[in-house]
């Protein structure tokens, strides 16, 4: 049998690397326990965007630990490429979200109009008119019905496959295990907690975090606690490599430093099959054209889809298991705006078996609270 | 070994070369009908037709099958074709793509 761990994180995603990372850079000795290339990855599939503006609206608690993450971001990029040589291609200077004709623009200040004015209120998001945006962006050659944008200068984006590359990387570096290819099928209370695996494996730890995405709700239920997720399909196009055009990221538009322009996304409520359709890619690209109109030229190079792990309300879950102290649950559908704040913040309080008190508010029991 | 040429075209070398001529950088290729354009270039031994939008470098037909993207090139003045799924035609004009190719409205 091997060796005991101080935790043993199930889910090598980017919430779980990113876990797994902040416990071994403190010193723990970490086991990293995941499927393999077989596994329903978001981690692989995502836009790559460091985002704050727009989220938490009407929930100040989700708003302000995405505020804190995005905050820790470009220090978690450099110590990624210190620790590891991995350039995650972190881009982050600021991010918009283009409006279309004068609904889309009158919707989106209320809505940052509410973010001000919430209890720890985003200050630096702002509206732009046309003429503000075009100073922005000299360079993109905006169609006629793009009316405006909001602007937060603290997002960005990065490259979403040299992160997780980059964070699992890091994690050995700092003496991490990194244990794929076995799923996960009982999990026997502890100290130390005992993890079956298919294959007849066991790994003993001392803590046990569950942030294995959509799987998070079985692996959770083992250890008593209930957290709740579905599955939300996402789609994306990627073109060739284009000049330079979109400077900044701009929420499902986004040109990659390499020059690919990403066109996004849908949000599919109960589809976990990746499978695209042309009915929603054409969709996708028409408002992608709308916003820049020499895309209409640019060819599609590929098209995907991703599974989301979604709770209830969209907001993240932290859950700690009352009856199986040592026991932490994560999940969230914001894995890479998310990930400096999971390595930073939320890594080294579990090793001090408590959750951080910046996200009380985002525990499971508010499904229940608001159920009753 | 350069990536620029083939030296003689020895290695492709078939007793048909053709009878249809197009040009690529302004210089006559001959090629068969129903030749892709990658096709007649290899045959021609020419090997390179565009340049990479980041690193700048060269890059040819690879995959011959519209998988890879290797093989783009500017083609009667459109850029980012498939050489390897497009027909060679009777004066078209080829023309080695330089890095990311330009839009236009």
């Amino acid at each position: 049998m091997r060796e005991a761990f101080d935790v043993a994180v199930a889910g090598g995603g980017m919430v779980g690397s990113a876990i797994a990372l902040g416990c071994a850079e403190a010193g723990a000795r970490v086991a990293l326990l995941d499927q393999g290339d077989i596994a329903l990855r978001a981690a692989r599939g995502n836009f790559g965007l460091v985002w704050s503006q727009g989220k938490g609206d009407e929930y100040p608690a989700y708003a302000a630990w995405t505020r804190a993450s995005v905050e820790r971001w470009g220090a978690f990029a450099v110590r990624m490429g210190e620790a590891a040589g991995a350039e995650v291609g972190l881009r982050q200077q600021g991010g918009v979200v283009f409006c279309l004709g004068e609904a889309e623009y009158e919707a989106r200040a209320a809505l940052v109009a509410r973010l001000h004015n919430q209890p720890g209120g985003a200050t630096g998001l702002r509206m732009l008119d046309r003429a503000a945006l075009e100073e922005l962006l000299p360079e993109a050659p905006l169609g006629p019905t793009v009316l405006g944008a909001s602007f937060e200068p603290a997002d960005g984006h990065v490259n979403p496959l040299m992160l997780l590359r980059g964070m699992h990387a890091a994690f050995r570096a700092a003496g991490g295990v990194h244990l794929p290819g076995g799923t996960i099928t009982a999990i026997r209370s502890g100290p130390p907690f005992e993890i079956a695996r298919e294959g007849g494996e066991t790994i003993r730890a001392a803590r046990v975090v569950i942030a294995a995405g959509l799987g998070t709700m079985r692996l959770a239920a083992m250890l008593g606690m209930e957290v709740p997720v579905r599955p939300v399909r996402g789609q994306n196009i990627v073109t060739e490599r284009l000049p330079m055009m979109l400077r900044l990221p701009a929420s499902a538009l986004r040109q990659t430093v390499e020059g690919a322009v990403q066109i996004g996304v849908t949000n599919e409520e109960g589809q976990d099959a990746p499978v695209t359709s042309v009915t929603d890619l054409a969709r996708m690209a028409s408002r992608a054209v709308k916003v820049l109109p020499p895309l209409a030229g640019a060819r599609m190079v590929r098209a995907w889809a991703a599974i989301r792990p979604m709770t209830p309300d969209g907001f993240p879950v932290y859950a700690q298991s009352a009856a199986h102290p040592g026991a932490f649950a994560a999940v969230c559908h914001s894995g890479v705006t998310l990930a400096a704040a999971h390595r930073g913040l939320l890594a080294p309080s579990i090793l001090t078996g408590e959750l951080p008190q910046i996200v009380a508010d985002l525990g499971p029991g508010r499904f229940h609270a608001r159920a009753a | 070994m350069s990536l620029t040429s083939v030296p003689d075209g020895s290695m492709l070398a078939r007793p048909d070369i053709g009878t249809l001529t197009f040009s690529f950088d302004g210089a006559p290729v001959r090629a068969r009908p129903g030749d892709t354009v990658a096709a007649a270039l290899l045959a021609a031994g020419i090997v390179t037709t565009r340049t990479t939008p980041v690193g700048d470098r060269p890059r040819g037909p690879f995959c011959m099958m519209g998988a890879c993207f290797d093989c783009l090139a500017v083609v009667d003045g459109v850029g980012g074709v498939q050489t390897c799924l497009t027909e060679v035609r009777e004066g078209m004009d080829v023309q080695t793509q330089h890095g990311a190719r330009v839009l236009h409205d």
